[in-house]
């Protein structure tokens, strides 16, 4: 495998399961049973009404373009054979806002629209970690 | 609300740069704070030695205190972004009042054109963080990136052809400005068409949606009433001051199309007892075209959606009736990372009728509006002369 040159999360204790169902090809949320909200970070209090009644709980994987950009100019060397990139924020059902790449289209404006659907494709970026990305659905 | 009997019960007294702005490869980020605090405290007509409260932002002050040989009795490192200055207007409000300083002293100092370090000062990029885990490993870090997203999800929401209208009024209003302040980085002209024609950096930025990267440095200061009274220059009299953050990373932002602006301004012009009317000059920090509408709307400028028809047809360049960030802003003024001191340091100069060719006519009142983080922190302020 080539030297992977990008940043490359660090898991932290609450986020463990996160990437470790990222690397089995899941895609994990949190749920609250209090105020029965699904929300992205990973973290055991409620950032919705900071009950602790929270417990991990698998994503459809399904979910709409919340909004996007498309980088130009390279934030760090690792992504100068990049460049064009689609950057985004995915909103997925149940309502959990995640940050991502899409991926699969040609990074043009006439080629993507908010609210277009979009499923997670896993990209096993190195051996330990594994980056949910999304891909236009159908 | 913050207290209104609080309303001119402090003052900016001193305002000033550092000695030379924009690529100054020869000085490093403290040496424009020390710099920026020498001018600001000479401005003032004080000493270093009246000095006891100091405020600072990515540096700690323990290391910006002992640079300059000051120990203050309180001291503020509040560290959210950009805004962070205009947000210690109201922390040294508040210290003043409670006794806890007489004399406070707000400096910046960033070299992120010219920079030896690696420009990483503002402390947010531990890996601990967030964004280190969530964003970054997606190429999402940076304010061009991200505050471009943002803007995506307002032309999808308001129209992508009259928002890319707005953004290129405000590049090309504020240029104007530029082009009469004799401190500006960026002073030829800019057309219409030179903003359209300047490369992508994040779409839907063009280069001419992005502030500058420049070295620089600033300083206010701020004392009692009684004691403004009796230094030589038009105190500068803090009307209102307030603060909002409502999130860090730009993925959690609740509405990626209003700044906590939204909360800071209205608790700002309450506490100040005035309206958007009365306000003479915006200074609204212009890290991006796009900071600007946004920002102009949850002031409570114009409804949601109708920037851009508030800033349209060059209405907040020379000569329109609503003067806007008129040192020419962080877009092509002076930015070197945080520009949230520059905002004041124009405002006091406007208000004291300093600015030579760009001068505005007998201005009397100032909102001041930081941004800072990804639109994630704001402070306001009401600035005024008697
Ligand atoms: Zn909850």
């Amino acid at each position: 495998m080539a030297e992977y040159t990008k940043s490359l999360p660090i898991p932290q204790p609450e986020s463990d399961f996160y990437w470790e169902k990222a690397k089995a090809h899941e895609l994990w949320l949190t749920h609250c049973d209090d105020c029965d909200s699904t929300y992205f970070y990973p973290r055991p209090i409620c950032p919705g009404c900071f009950s602790r009644n929270t417990k991990p709980m698998q994503s459809s994987g399904k979910g709409t373009i919340y909004t996007y950009a498309i980088v130009h100019r390279a934030p760090l060397p690792g992504w100068r054979d990049d460049v064009p990139y689609i950057v985004a924020q995915v909103e997925l059902e149940g309502g959990a806002r995640i940050p991502t790449n899409i991926v699969g289209v040609e990074p043009d404006p006439a080629n993507l629209k908010v609210g277009m659907a979009v499923e997670v494709v896993f990209d096993d970026v190195t051996e330990k970690i594994t980056l949910p990305k999304f891909k236009l659905a159908g | 609300m913050p207290n209104a009997n609080l309303s001119r019960t402090v003052a900016i007294v001193g305002a000033a740069e550092s000695d030379e702005l924009g690529v100054v490869p020869h000085k490093s980020a403290l040496q424009h704070h020390a710099e920026a605090a020498h001018n600001a405290l000479a401005d003032a007509g004080l000493s270093v030695k009246d000095v006891d409260g100091l405020f600072t932002a990515g540096f700690s002050t323990l290391i910006t205190a002992e640079y300059m040989g000051i120990t203050p009795r309180f001291s503020d490192s509040t560290s959210v972004g950009g805004s962070s200055f205009v947000v210690e207007i109201a922390h040294a409000l508040a210290a003043i009042n409670a006794g806890m300083c007489e004399v406070a002293v707000i400096t910046h100092g960033q070299t992120g054109r010219s920079g030896r370090a690696s420009g990483n000062s503002s402390g947010l990029y531990d890996p601990n963080f967030p964004n280190m885990q969530y964003e970054q490993p997606y190429g999402i870090m940076g304010p061009p990136i991200n505050y471009s997203m943002a803007c995506t999800r307002y032309m999808h929401q308001y129209g992508e052809e009259r928002t890319r209208q707005a953004l290129a009024e405000i590049a090309v209003s504020t240029r104007k400005w530029a082009q009469m302040n004799p401190k500006a980085q960026m002073r030829e002209p800019m057309s219409f068409d030179d903003y359209h024609a300047s490369r992508w950096i994040s779409w839907p930025f063009h280069l001419f949606d992005c502030c500058l990267v420049t070295d620089a440095g600033a300083a206010v200061v701020l004392t009692t009433a009684a004691r403004a009274r009796d230094l030589p220059k038009k105190p500068v009299w803090v009307l209102g001051a307030a603060e909002y953050h409502d999130h860090f990373m730009m993925s959690q932002m609740p509405d990626l199309t209003r700044t906590p602006a939204y909360v800071s301004g209205p608790l700002a012009l309450q506490m100040a007892g005035v309206t958007h009317n009365d306000i003479d000059l915006a200074m609204i920090y212009d890290s991006f075209t796009y900071t600007v509408l946004a920002t102009l709307e949850s002031l409570g400028y114009c409804k949601p959606g109708e920037g851009p028809d508030f800033v349209a047809n060059q209405r907040t360049a020379p000569g329109g009736d609503f003067a806007l960030n008129t040192s020419g802003g962080g877009l092509s003024y002076t930015h070197p990372g945080m520009y949230g001191i520059f905002l004041l340091v124009e405002a006091v100069r406007q208000l004291r009728g300093e600015c030579g060719e760009r001068q505005l006519k007998d201005p009397k009142l100032s909102l001041v509006n930081g941004t800072g983080g990804q639109l994630s922190s704001t402070g306001t302020t009401v600035l005024a002369v008697d």
